[in-house]
């Protein structure tokens, strides 16, 4: 039995007359110990997925279970035995750390000392300000502890809404650790996140865009769909190289990545000589082209484009 | 009721690390209880005077001493004539004129019988009419001395007449504030209850840790108790308070028993509570709940007989202060304070609170939901 399995799920915001269509029949199951990373901009609905596995919000159609039981029937059942870390920091803020955890385990029915293995190595992190209100940590203080509070009643599936957004690179690389070292105690993880480079960081991943899944695959799985050349250029005059690549017939696309320009050919063939013709047709200093190995974002934009 | 018991530890200990606290238990019971009973004040004083005096004789000069000696007039104005008498109305420096035609010692002593003119400036209603009444009442007084002066009185009155004589039951002085202050009581034990709670539920949606409950197995009806029950405590202990500043300051000492003013105010707090809850449920925003329970409570507070007596009102106004808690509230408390009701007496009351509570409690609890 796969822990979390999602059949054709429809879910429709209706707001006046307009209809909007966050969910358009989603599937997909996550298997028992993996992170299920669910990668895509904001507003792809991946928060609406969330809401529904988590039973706050029923499903328009289709049909989901987590760890077996029905969301919509049992979900009495599966509220005991999932932890879900909503996007925005929703603890108390006006209670302090250890209260905050001491009345989270209280209402799950379980106490801080018996699943205290758990979050032993997230919460040494914060216990010297234990006795601080939780409103005045700072952020990537305010998710670990949050993490803690969705963990201390041992769920079984673990889902985090976007646990990284407005978290440094260095509380972000921390917490990825923590998820790895939770993996290992076989909860199962389900993680959305709109940032591409920590897909590679996930077990598996969906990308989802527009409440519509593009890909579900293992991070090199996504790459490897990525069947044409990749060419990276650069020049000192990066705007006029875009535009006159933009222009070019034969490119399929072409992003501006970092320091370079990402492009794709219509028909691979003879991709150098052609990038070389535009790059001597107009005025470059220090022309660069290099072939390079495709990343999750170039694979988004690409699903994006079909 | 583990779970309670945390849920009720965690409210109080937020409730009581508000800083506002403080201010919301003691100071604005103080204040309301301090100064409104002296500001809503019936008796109306000062009315400004403004006479016309065509006479001139001493029957009018001593008219008008005894008018402005009562001490509820004050002589703003004297003019030569009505016009001019008027335009003091106009420019509002008199409430009232006074016009005393010519002649009117000559007419009143061989006549038997003169004319007074009294003009009032009724944009305040109640102004005018108790001035006029006011005023109204120092002329028959001022009658009677004359006729006793002039007439020898027949030893028997050739016309029965039927003396009234007043006996105030309840409130033997009259004393307004004996009457307000229990009321203002009601109007802040009400404050507390609706405002507060449903500003409280608000303030977990705004903040998403609502969503943090709603995940968890916690029971509707455990979140709603763990609600209810600071709040209710809350209440009672500002309900104390102002008791204890009524005694003090005003020295109203119930007729009836404490007891029984909590026991009505428990049952009263379940269905004002529960009507904070419900308003909770339909808000999204802290600014919407505000502004609901501040209309909810205004009208409520109109319509229950705290100011303007409720058998004045319209049929139809009528019909809604018997939808309204708030107006058992204040009557049973003025029952009891000052006639000295008893449970026995305020039975019905109990019973229309204890359904209020009911349906309050009941739509609430079906409105709450843990999922949408």
């Amino acid at each position: 039995m796969k822990p979390v399995v999602v059949e054709n799920i429809v879910k429709v915001y209706k707001q006046k007359r307009n209809v909007i269509e966050a969910l358009k029949g989603v599937s997909f199951a996550v298997e028992k110990g993996e992170i299920f990373g669910i990668i895509g901009p904001d507003g792809a609905g991946k928060t609406s997925l969330f809401r529904i596995l988590t039973t706050l919000l029923i499903a328009a159609s289709g049909k989901a279970t987590v760890d077996g039981f029905d969301v919509v029937k049992d979900f009495k059942q599966i509220r005991n035995r999932v932890g879900y870390m909503p996007g925005r920091f929703s603890l108390y803020q006006d209670l302090t750390v250890e209260e905050n955890l001491e009345f989270f385990a209280t209402i799950f029915g379980t106490t801080i000392q018996k699943n205290y293995h758990l979050i032993k190595d997230i919460y040494q992190q914060i216990e010297p300000f234990k006795t601080r209100r939780a409103g005045q940590l700072s952020g990537g203080m305010k998710q670990k502890l949050a993490l803690c509070c969705s963990l201390i009643h041992k769920p079984s599936v673990l889902f985090l809404d976007e646990p990284t957004t407005g978290v440094d690179a260095v509380s972000r690389k921390e917490f990825w650790e923590m998820l790895h070292r939770l993996k290992e105690d076989g909860i199962t993880i389900l993680v959305s996140t709109p940032y591409m480079d920590e897909a590679g960081l996930c077990d598996r991943v969906a990308l989802i865009q527009k409440g519509e899944m593009l890909s579900i695959n293992t991070p090199a799985g996504i790459t490897n769909e990525f069947k044409k050349p990749l060419w990276a250029v650069r020049a000192n005059e990066m705007h006029q190289l875009l535009m006159a690549l933009k222009e070019d017939p034969g490119v399929e696309s072409c992003f501006p990545f970092g320091q370079q320009h990402h492009v794709v050919f219509k028909q691979p063939g003879n991709d150098r000589q052609r990038l070389e013709t535009v790059m001597n047709t107009g005025q470059y200093t220090n022309p660069e082209i290099r072939s390079i190995r495709p990343n999750i974002e170039d694979c988004f934009m690409a699903l994006m484009k079909q | 009721m583990r779970a309670l018991k945390f849920l009720l530890q965690k409210e109080l200990r937020q409730i009581f690390r508000d800083p506002s606290i403080f201010f919301i238990l003691f100071i604005m019971p103080m204040i309301q209880l301090m100064v409104l009973p002296l500001a809503a004040d019936y008796e109306i004083k000062n009315i400004n005077l403004g006479v016309v005096n065509h006479d001139h004789s001493g029957y009018s000069r001593k008219l008008i001493n005894k008018i402005v000696s009562s001490g509820y007039f004050r002589l703003k104005d004297y003019s030569s004539t009505f016009s001019q008498a008027l335009r003091g109305i106009e420019l509002d420096k008199t409430d009232l004129v006074l016009e005393i035609p010519a002649q009117f010692e000559r007419k009143l002593v061989k006549e038997n019988e003169s004319t007074i003119l009294v003009a009032a400036n009724a944009i305040n209603g109640v102004k005018a009419g108790l001035g006029s009444a006011y005023i109204q009442g120092i002329i028959g007084d001022f009658n009677q001395d004359v006729r006793m002066q002039w007439i020898q009185a027949p030893r028997f009155n050739p016309q029965p007449t039927i003396d009234v004589e007043y006996s105030d039951w309840y409130n033997p002085d009259m004393n307004y504030r004996d009457f307000m202050v229990p009321g203002i009581l009601v109007m802040l034990v009400t404050m507390i209850g609706s405002s507060f709670a449903s500003n409280n539920i608000v303030r977990e949606k705004e903040m998403g840790t609502i969503e943090q409950i709603n995940v968890s197995p916690i029971k509707k009806t455990q979140f709603i108790l763990g609600k209810l029950i600071p709040f209710w405590m809350l209440a009672l202990a500002v309900l104390t308070v102002g008791l204890f500043i009524a005694r003090i300051f005003y020295g109203i000492v119930p007729l009836g028993h404490y007891l029984t003013i909590y026991v009505f105010a428990s049952i009263y707090l379940l269905a004002i509570l529960g009507l904070g809850l419900l308003m909770s449920t339909y808000a999204q925003t802290q600014q919407q709940s505000m502004l609901v329970s501040f209309f909810v409570t205004m009208v409520f507070n109109l319509l229950s007989g705290l100011y303007t007596p409720i058998e004045s009102m319209p049929q139809w106004a009528q019909i809604i202060t018997r939808l309204n808690p708030v107006s058992y509230f204040i009557e049973v408390m003025r029952m009891v304070v000052l006639k000295g009701s008893g449970l026995a007496d305020i039975k019905y009351q109990i019973l229309a609170l204890l359904g209020f509570a009911v349906f309050f409690n009941g739509w609430a609890i079906v409105n709450y939901k843990k999922r949408s």
